[in-house]
């Protein structure tokens, strides 16, 4: 079948299994446009290509496939460069195409001309150019198959206009859709490892029954693997507490007698503290970041380490594992609650861990997660504006976030009970991440509320996105806290620079936020008063139809605890001084 | 890209990768990210049309080299790596270089060409171009003994390397 390009770019996406493409048209892509028109794939017109690649990212979070972007050449691929970074740092499946100038025209600085692959080799798993319209199937193949199987990633296509352009001599091509073996024999250097060594798992297995004081470190591969009803059962099975670092909350229901709630620089008191005292740690798809160690050297200094993933290179990056097993999370634990069910069967049995239970059980009691409720007449407190919206809300509600203080209260307050409900910017930070990625999960997952926390700093990086998701008629919620600050660098200010603040105040009024939500044609709302903030919320969940903005505005003096100070020990973690001076919730 | 001392202890990658464009960007941005200089780099094809060999030396500790190594395997157009231990490898670099010989001090240089076994290419006027292959610091101390002669260019292709026979290891840290 004789194709042209452009025709073989449209239908290997279809291939894939693609629905949604989210991107905006431009020079060197604009032959990509034409063909579009005749597929069933919905293309998502964005204002920024930064919100294509944010939008593609969360709708890869809540649907497990990849999510696309498609953006032109030069500003519009180096607009999209940050999404990719984010997609790397945080193990998120996307492919991106960018247009190219015309091969012939490439290295001679034309127009809207940028060394794409160049750029974003650093930021990418892979990347490749494609010179030939006969290469554009199998390198799409490749990508889809690279981005989603081992370690997940961002994958770049880079199309020069030529080799898509119809009416081109360049782009005629004949259709070959390339098979498994084929993939095989073009990727000699892929070979993702998924299945454990079964003499680690057994050695894993024989640590597990001799600890005393284990728990297990539960990080974002998990929600990757699909292993979260594998991790219930592993947990169930050994009676092991679990915490769920800030990729993998869900992964583990809040609820559950077991869940200890995240770890690290804003975790709890109690999973902090059991991961400090622990004498197993047995981290599952975590990458012993440093917002979770702290002070490496004085980490969980009892500890010895069972360390799955299926990246080797994570494994002795930071702290040497005992057990190191590289494998994918669900396969593994599979085989390790396998081997644990035979040993068990054969007499084995757990030391008696009745007084670890205790001792966590008293950190509970004593430092639970808590702050200093508001008194009649005080501004409104951004926990418990989190608060009232989880509990106004169901457990299949997704939670999008963007990077500062609101990240860390909503997923310190949000009751996680299911995977893939919570998506946020990890490893990157990035700001601005709330909004497109909350578009691109109501996109992937329509049936569910999709409420993003952020914050006003946060906001005001991609509003703009807003006017995508009202033309498209994608309902998310966004709760905007307004704390009128750059809320968290002004916490690092007040805590470590003798409260100097410098440029960090933006305003609470400026922009008005509802009046832009309105611009957008989104509904806007505002909130002041504690009082008024369920009402709000119900009204906002009624609206299916359109967008809604609600502008809270909240104390600025809040800050997150607990926190453990950069560089410090976790054993010095802080818990809020107004709690410690007896005002108990 | 300066000599390698003789008391830092210096590693050697040898990197099957794919032979298409921009393997070898992505090799060398892994260690420039970390800001460690590469001594020496070989690329050439090998006996299979589809995989080329790298061939790289650095001055580094080995904590984060084994880091390295990990992160250069993640790259898809890498198939394996080998680290040889220069202690267990055999080493050779080829150098070319042309020298001032005017007809009064030319039998001495072809003397001393003769004893480092090198070979004279081409005879100019007043110069020669001479070509020694050889361990790579044997090479070092060849240039130091023509130097005095006037070395008017000199170059070096970077070294390749193969384990001993003799040794048992296996010293393939990946394969696929």
């Amino acid at each position: 079948m004789q194709l042209n390009g452009s025709q073989a770019l449209i239908k290997a996406l279809e291939m894939e299994g693609v629905d949604t493409i989210f991107g905006l048209p431009g020079g060197c892509i604009l032959p990509a446009y034409d063909p579009l028109l005749d597929s069933a794939i919905r293309h998502i017109l964005v204002r920024h290509e930064q919100g294509a690649g944010h939008m593609a990212e969360g709708y890869a979070h809540v649907t497990g496939r990849p999510g696309v972007a498609m953006v032109t050449s030069g500003p519009a691929a180096t607009n999209i460069v940050t999404p990719l970074c984010n997609a790397y740092m945080d193990s998120i499946p996307l492919v991106v195409i960018t247009g190219q100038v015309p091969v012939s025209a490439i290295g001679t600085d034309a127009f809207q001309e940028c060394d794409t692959i160049g750029v974003t080799r650093s930021v990418t798993k892979h990347n490749e150019l494609i010179t030939s319209a006969q290469d554009i199937p199998r390198a799409v193949r490749e990508a889809f198959h690279i981005a989603t199987t081992g370690r997940p990633g961002p994958v770049l296509l880079d199309i020069p206009k030529d080799i898509i352009d119809a009416r081109n001599p360049n782009s005629a091509m004949e259709w070959h859709w390339p098979d498994d073996a084929d993939v095989l024999a073009g990727l000699p250097g892929y070979r993702p490892i998924t299945h454990g060594d079964p003499r680690k798992i057994r050695e894993a297995a024989e640590f597990i029954l001799r600890a005393e004081r284990p728990v297990i470190y539960a990080g974002g591969g998990i929600l990757k693997a699909r292993a979260a009803e594998t991790l219930h059962e592993l947990a169930e099975l050994c009676g092991i507490h679990v915490v769920t670092t800030l990729m993998a909350r869900g992964a583990f229901p809040d609820s559950h007698p077991l869940c200890l709630g995240m770890p690290g620089m804003h975790g709890n008191y109690t999973a902090v503290t059991a991961m400090q005292r622990s004498d197993l740690l047995i981290a599952l798809g975590s990458r012993f970041d440093d917002r979770i160690t702290g002070k490496v050297d004085a980490f969980a200094p009892e500890a010895k380490v069972i360390h799955v993933d299926i990246d080797p290179a994570e494994i002795g990056k930071v702290r040497r594992p005992d057990v190191p097993i590289v494998g994918d999370c669900r396969l593994v634990i599979e085989e390790l609650v396998e081997v644990l069910k035979e040993l068990l069967a054969n007499g084995a049995a757990f030391p008696d861990r009745s007084r670890w239970k205790q001792t966590i059980a008293g950190w509970q009691e004593i430092n639970p997660l808590a702050y200093v409720p508001a008194e009649p007449g005080d501004s409104l407190k951004p926990q418990f504006v989190l608060e009232q919206l989880r509990d106004n809300n169901p457990d299949d509600c997704i939670v999008v976030s963007g990077v500062g203080q609101h990240q860390m209260w909503a997923s310190q307050y949000w009751h996680f009970e299911r995977p893939y409900t919570w998506v946020n910017s990890g490893g990157l930070g990035t700001m601005g991440f709330a909004v497109p990625a909350a578009i691109g999960a109501k996109v992937g997952r329509p049936d569910s509320t999709v409420w993003a926390v952020d914050g006003d700093g946060c906001f005001q990086m991609t509003a703009q996105e807003l006017v995508t998701a009202a033309a498209e008629r994608i309902p998310v919620k966004i709760a905007i806290l307004n704390n009128a600050y750059l809320g968290m660098v002004r916490q690092w200010q007040e805590m470590f620079y003798e409260e100097r603040y410098s440029e960090v105040y933006l305003s609470p009024d400026l922009p008005d936020y509802k009046l832009w939500a309105e611009a957008m044609g989104c509904v806007g709302m505002r909130v002041d008063s504690p009082e008024e903030v369920e009402a709000a919320i119900q009204k906002a969940n009624e609206i299916d139809d359109r967008p809604v903005v609600i502008d809270f505005r909240v104390d600025a003096a809040e800050k997150v605890y607990p926190m453990v100070a950069p560089g410090q020990s976790n054993d010095d973690i802080v818990t809020d001084p107004g709690l410690r001076q007896g005002i108990k919730r | 890209m300066t000599a390698l001392s003789d008391d830092i202890p210096h590693h050697i990658l040898s990197v099957l990768v794919e032979n298409k464009a921009g393997v070898l960007a992505r090799v060398s941005g892994l260690f420039a990210r970390r800001g460690f200089n590469i001594v020496s780099l070989a690329v050439a094809p090998t006996e299979d049309e589809y995989l080329s060999r790298i061939t790289i030396a650095v001055e580094v500790a080995s904590a984060p080299l084994d880091q390295i190594t990990e992160q250069l395997f993640k790259l898809i157009s890498v198939v394996s790596i080998t680290e040889l231990d220069p202690r267990h490898a055999v080493e050779r670099e080829l150098l070319l270089v042309t020298i001032e010989a005017p007809p009064d001090v030319r039998p001495q240089i072809l003397a001393l060409v003769d004893e480092l076994a090198g070979r004279v290419l081409d005879e100019g006027q007043d110069r020669l171009t001479v070509s020694v292959e050889g361990h790579p610091n044997a090479l070092d101390d060849c240039a130091e003994r023509l130097r005095p002669f006037g070395i008017v260019e000199l170059r070096r292709t970077g070294r390749v390397a193969l384990p001993k026979l003799d040794n048992a290891i296996d010293h393939r840290l990946h394969q696929v």
